[in-house]
């Protein structure tokens, strides 16, 4: 155990004397929380859509039916009270709900006026308006197509409502999404480095050739980093939060817990990386390029994952910063318990010990 | 056994292969306890290998070897417990200084903290780095880096150190001083098992192995073995014996 702390602490020493490292750690994380575009608007398709019709009158029917047509929605089975629908949300089995009130068909035709209500899961506030908008779009054409043969005009009122994000504020869009690039990046570089440093100082030889265990070497090695990123964690939640107003509705401690998770995940393929990497330039650029770009294309911060062809989506699924991401938005955004995330959470433990796992099996063959 | 725990190191067609390639080809031969043995071979003759396989690096194909009595393929553990070593790049943390290297590797051999202050401040008084004990190492000249290197490789007080080229890029005077400090650590009883390019370096050890091929081709004194082939230094008995390899240097 003191053999342990020993070695902890010769990592600290690494990272507090090493400028790279340090830039690594918090000048990243702080640039690309800053600079990143608010504005990443992108089509957006295959929706899922719950109809809550009240009416099931011919009019509603109409309605319903266009939306069916139309390319951009996925109609999910009838949703028949408000509280299936929340829970649909909340399940995020929808993105979007369609309300039609009772009595719609006889509004319209007595009155000329009727109303029907939109709701939009907002915790993606583009792809939110972007649903608004195509709705409030196609009941503004069936309103002129009625329009077209009668003698006083209908109107169809629309009354939206966006859910969890009621401003549309961009920055709550994001920062799950960097939460999750920021700290694969990190960890995966800074571990897979460390490690291949000593490889390549030759400081591993002398390590192995030492009664310390491998095993231990690689407990040393990752243990200051977890520390490292918990910190960064902290850091970008602190600027995500004063700086860019972002709330974290949900538990505090569940979102640490589920971020130390993911953190673990990380560490797992930089020390994968670093059994295969000799240099440490080499570790670098698999580390970064290697990480960096799958998490930006299957995350679905950038992407909606819904508009990917179906290969893709299924890439996206072994990408392990798309379930963290799900579960910081729920956390974070719709302050949805554990409950609501644990089969995300699943995913991610599965997901480190199997990378855990090989990388320490693969680290004792090289002893041999 | 009983004759093995008498030796440092015994080696029976100790034997590696890689593929097609033997690197190293049954090679045997014993170190006393307390001797200090040059481990002699041109580039890709197979030293560093042989020394591996000593050190628990790389598992044999084939043959015995036993090392401070324990053996290679099932006493692993015991071994690393039993020896240092100092590898052929340099060794030492370069952004820690003299002192916290010191107690990193006194650490990692699970010295206690009084035996590791007291072993540390005698390591810096032999070595004169009072001044620099603070200093991170990777601002020492290579020299001293060397020297220190070798100091913590037997902090712990090992039955064998195992030294692969210890002095490389290193000028003859420090070699010198590098060379007492070696004299030293063999007169506290630990074994030297060490590998060199420098035929001067050869003389100093009490008996050397010439590696050809992954074959030990002679070994000896170093004066039997200028006596046998006829030679004025031990360059010549080099030069006579690595003429006939037919590896290709690396």
């Amino acid at each position: 155990m003191k053999q342990l702390l020993v070695f902890i602490r010769k990592e600290f020493y690494h990272v507090f004397r090493d400028r790279r490292t340090l830039l690594i750690l918090f000048g990243l994380p702080t640039a690309q929380i800053l600079l990143f575009g608010y504005a990443l608007s992108s089509e957006v398709r295959n929706i899922n859509l719950g109809v809550v019709d009240f009416a099931k009158d011919p009019a509603s029917q109409q309605i319903v039916s266009r939306v069916q047509s139309s390319r951009y929605f996925n109609l999910k089975e009838a949703i028949p009270t408000y509280d299936a629908m929340q829970r649909a949300f909340r399940e995020n089995r929808i993105r979007a709900a369609l309300i039609i009130p009772a009595g719609f068909n006889g509004d319209l035709r007595h009155t000329n006026r009727a109303q029907v209500q939109v709701i939009a899961d907002a915790s993606d506030p583009n792809a939110a308006t972007t649903i608004t908008n195509y709705l409030t779009g196609i009941i503004g054409d069936y309103q002129r197509e009625l329009n077209a043969t009668a003698a006083l005009p209908y109107r169809i009122g629309t009354e939206t409502r966006m859910l969890y994000n009621p401003d549309l504020n961009g920055s709550l869009n994001f920062i799950p999404g960097v939460l999750a690039l920021i700290l694969m990046i990190v960890c995966t570089t800074l571990t897979s480095v460390s490690v291949v440093r000593e490889k390549e100082l030759g400081t591993m030889e002398v390590l192995l050739v030492s009664p310390f265990r491998p095993i231990l070497v690689l407990i040393a090695k990752a243990t200051p980093y977890l520390v490292l990123s918990l910190l960064d964690f902290t850091l970008i939640l602190l600027l995500a939060v004063f700086v860019l107003d972002v709330p974290v509705r949900g538990s505090l401690l569940l979102l640490f817990a589920e971020s130390a998770l993911f953190i673990v995940c990380c560490l797992s393929l930089g020390l994968m990386i670093s059994n295969v990497t000799a240099s440490q330039q080499v570790a670098m650029l698999a580390s970064m390029m290697g990480m960096m770009l799958p998490t930006l294309l299957f995350t679905g911060f950038l992407f909606p994952l819904e508009n990917m062809p179906l290969p893709l989506q299924w890439i996206s699924r072994v990408v392990p910063a798309r379930w963290y991401y799900l579960i910081v938005k729920a956390i974070m955004l719709k302050g949805l318990g554990f409950a609501a995330v644990w089969k995300e959470t699943a995913v991610l433990v599965g997901m480190a010990l199997a990378l855990l796992g090989v990388s320490l099996r693969n680290f004792k063959i090289r002893l041999a | 056994m009983n004759t093995k725990e008498q030796k440092a190191i015994v080696c029976r067609d100790l034997t590696k292969r890689f593929g097609d390639f033997v690197a190293v080809d049954h090679i045997s031969f014993e170190v006393e306890r307390g001797e200090i043995f040059g481990f002699l071979g041109a580039n890709g003759a197979g030293k560093t290998t042989a020394m591996r396989m000593l050190c628990g690096l790389s598992h044999p194909t084939s043959g015995q070897a036993a090392v401070a009595g324990f053996d290679v393929y099932r006493q692993q553990e015991s071994i690393k417990r039993s020896i240092g070593y100092m590898s052929q790049k340099f060794s030492l943390y370069e952004n820690l200084t003299v002192l916290e290297n010191i107690e990193f590797f006194g650490g990692v051999y699970g010295l206690s903290d009084a035996k590791l202050n007291r072993r540390s401040e005698r390591l810096i008084t032999t070595l004169g780095l009072g001044q620099e004990a603070r200093k991170m190492v990777g601002s020492l000249p290579l020299g001293w880096k060397q020297k220190l290197a070798f100091s913590v490789a037997v902090i712990h007080d090992p039955a064998i150190v195992f030294l692969d080229e210890p002095t490389g890029g290193v000028d003859p005077v420090t070699r010198r001083q590098f060379w007492d400090l070696i004299y030293e650590a063999a007169g506290r009883g630990i074994t030297i098992f060490v590998t060199t390019h420098y035929m001067d370096e050869a003389e100093y050890c009490n008996r050397i192995s010439i590696m050809v091929d992954g074959r030990v081709e002679a070994l000896d004194t170093p004066g039997n073995l200028k006596h046998r082939f006829a030679a004025d230094s031990m360059d010549e008995v080099f030069y006579q014996l690595a003429r006939g390899a037919k590896r290709a240097a690396d």
